[in-house]
């Protein structure tokens, strides 16, 4: 078998599909975070904890009413969706215009609060949930096993992400929001409203978040902190990406799963700091990110 | 004359011991201060409730000991080593603080009993794993209650390499406790005639380990076993499942697993898993009538930790009742010198090392037709003598151990 500095090439093969399906949860997870900062100018840090919401959502569903996950895979986003309604109508739109810092700080709050009291109530072993039966089993790749719900996995997050690189760069609603952001006034004047739209856009980045959470509700261990685990690395894809892109967002995930899979095999111990190496080099390079306008 | 003399100047000696021990305890209050993960990836398995099984203990032992009152402090650590120990000097520099239970993360136990050690405080030790705890970094100034990685390792490593199970490659926590586990495992590996083809040490915590059960698909090993805990354990498992790691022949060997971890992943997913603890709720009686008050107390069946906190605090009660004294080296000497015989060990014996010495159990993962409820998880295979399951003296690396 051929070998690419003492691993065989299958083994490569393998981890360059694993690593586009982990790209593809930080791909949804960053532009969710892309729209909402390019949108809205919000950093919002409550990402993770509607990411987590998802799956919890899912899970508790599930477990009260016998939700099943197709139906999860629309409600659970909904209802989470509903929640950054709320929340931006009740709290963000009040530090509307000030500092970035402000929307870092309310969100942060935000996310710590559902964080801890969700730990109260379920702890942190985690919820069990199992995947439908459809997705029992996986193809057998020449280089590797795919269980069938990762192929299921990368489909759904490209075709979110596709959708809504489409809906915001290519539609008429899309134009609406991005005028509406631009010049909120003029936009009024034209008799569009423009709050309600703001409202609804951040509603709309919390549940792609949510989406990717009910995603990894059957693969990952479902815990109240699972949303800080992965929000960190989420917020350095934004920056690579540049921030805002919503294209930058989706390239820039799937190139982060790539690169941390490839770390994984060849220098296990760096994994989790690799991306953050990326994103040195890059600020140093391209202050304003992979894919950001130049200021 | 002689003798009654002698008699009368021992019996004022005596006389004024008790009354000195009696102001031996410390401004009149045995302070106990509670350090664990409270809302991490650790907080299940001691976490808030590892401080009700204390508050628990405290509670019937009466309040009080000696007269003097006996009061609980306790933080969060975070799982930082800088975080805890900020914590804990604040506590014996500021607070008098006379004990520190629980502590977890081997990182954070080995960076608070350094600090124990400067200022000649107690601590026990519940949480923990690392053997390395009492072995190169003992003190005299910690007890280390529960289990460590040296019967883990001995408990399930041996068992599955007796099986068969003779290449392996072992997936570890990059840090203090992964590294021990890992050194413990392989010893025993290579002891029984087995081979380490290859470790990979992923970083904590982690939450996708698709890209190492990958690797350990491809490295052709009879077994994989993991070195890691809590949720890392609990997602590593469950990716194995997803990706057929156990289907193509491979052995799935967790290291280090609680009640709480089983409990989370369901007796569908692990069942049949061989594991190593240190107590079970429903090994006895005993176990199970403290147990029941702790379901009461709490609304789950307490791990290992729980238990070993529980019984700790007993016995550091009792030592501090007997010599009238909260004085580190004192009641030390007093826990070294007294067996333990409770709801969690039999025979229980502390060595000069700090070790606590029990038996052992290795126990499966029932079956979902065995299991008759959510925590009816574990039958006990085999019990370790605590003598076989912990490392001899003979090897310690403990500056303490006196070598003969």
């Amino acid at each position: 078998m051929s070998m690419i500095l003492g691993v065989p090439v299958a083994v490569l093969f393998g981890q360059l599909l694993l690593g586009i399906i982990n790209g593809a949860f930080y791909a949804l997870l960053s532009l969710g975070l892309a729209v909402i900062f390019g949108l809205l100018k919000i950093i919002n840090f409550a990402h993770g904890a509607m990411y987590m919401l998802g799956a919890m959502v899912t899970v508790i569903m599930f477990d009260a009413m016998g939700i099943n996950y197709w139906v999860a895979l629309f409600l659970a986003p909904l209802v989470v969706g509903c929640f950054g309604v709320l929340l931006e109508y009740f709290l963000l739109r009040r530090i509307a215009g000030q500092d970035h810092i402000y929307s870092l700080l309310l969100t942060f709050g935000v996310a710590l609060m559902i964080q801890g009291i969700l730990t109260n109530i379920f702890g942190v072993s985690g919820m069990r949930y199992s995947m439908p039966d459809i997705f029992q089993g996986g193809f057998k790749l020449d280089f590797m096993f795919l269980p069938y719900y990762r192929a299921w996995v990368i489909f759904m997050a490209l075709l979110v992400c596709f959708g809504t690189w489409f809906m915001i760069e290519k539609t008429k609603l899309g134009s609406y929001l991005r005028a509406g952001t631009e010049d909120a006034q003029l936009m009024q004047g034209f008799g569009i409203n423009v709050p309600l739209l703001i409202s609804l856009t951040y509603g709309f980045g919390v549940m792609i978040a949510a989406f990717a959470g009910v995603l990894a509700a059957p693969i990952y261990s479902v815990t109240p902190v699972m949303g800080s685990n992965i929000l960190i690395v989420v917020f350095a894809v934004v920056v690579i990406g540049g921030m805002g892109s919503i294209a930058g967002a989706i390239i820039t995930g799937l190139l982060m799963g790539v690169i941390e899979g490839f770390t994984k095999v060849f220098y296990p111990e760096f994994a989790s700091a690799v991306i953050f190496l990326v994103m040195v080099v890059v600020l140093l390079i391209r202050p304003s990110g992979l894919f950001g306008k130049e200021a | 004359m002689t003798i009654m003399k002698k008699l009368l100047t021992t019996a004022i000696a005596s006389a004024m011991m008790v009354g000195s021990a009696q102001a031996d305890i410390s401004d009149d209050t045995v302070k106990i201060g509670y350090l664990a993960d409270m809302s991490g990836t650790y907080r299940d398995l001691a976490g808030p409730n590892g401080l009700k099984a204390l508050e628990m203990a405290i509670a019937d032992f009466g309040g009080k000991v000696n007269g003097a009152k006996i009061e609980v402090v306790s933080a969060d650590d975070r799982n930082s080593p800088d975080a805890a120990s900020s914590t804990v000097r604040r506590w014996l520099e500021n607070e008098n603080v006379d004990l520190v239970a629980g502590m977890v993360a081997s990182s954070v136990t080995i960076a608070v009993t350094k600090l124990l050690e400067e200022n000649d405080s107690l601590g026990i030790v519940s949480g923990s794993a690392a053997s390395s705890i009492t072995n190169e970094h003992c003190t005299p100034n910690h007890i280390h209650y529960v289990y460590d990685t040296y019967p883990l390792a001995n408990g399930t490593a041996k068992a599955v390499v007796q099986e068969g199970g003779k290449e392996w490659f072992i997936l570890t926590a990059d840090y203090a406790f992964g590294h021990a586990l890992e050194g413990d495992v392989t010893r025993v590996v290579e002891e029984n005639g087995g081979k380490v083809i290859k470790t990979a040490r992923h970083p904590f915590p982690t939450s996708d380990f698709s890209s190492y059960i990958l690797q350990a698909q491809s490295s052709g090993a009879d077994v994989v076993a993991l070195a890691n805990a809590g949720s890392d354990t609990t997602n590593a498992i469950n990716t194995a499942g997803e990706f057929g790691l156990t289907q193509s022949g491979q052995t799935l060997a967790a290291l280090l697993l609680f009640l709480t971890d089983v409990h989370a992943l369901g007796v569908n997913a692990a069942q049949g898993i061989q594991l190593t603890t240190g107590w079970y709720w429903d090994m006895n009686e005993e176990a199970r009538k403290w147990a029941d008050r702790f379901m009461e107390e709490t609304g789950v069946r307490p791990t290992m930790v729980h238990a070993g906190i529980y019984s700790s605090t007993m016995q550091y009660l009792n030592a501090v009742k007997a010599t009238g004294s909260d004085d580190t080296q004192t009641v030390r000497k007093q826990m070294m010198d007294t067996p333990i015989n409770d709801m969690f060990a039999t025979n229980g014996r502390i060595r000069e090392d700090g070790r606590m010495v029990h038996d052992m159990y290795l126990a499966q993962v029932k079956t979902p037709e065995e299991s008759e409820n959510e925590w009816d998880l574990y039958k006990i295979v085999r019990t370790i003598p605590g003598d076989e399951a912990y490392r001899p003296l003979s090897e310690s690396k403990c500056s303490l151990v006196s070598k003969n």
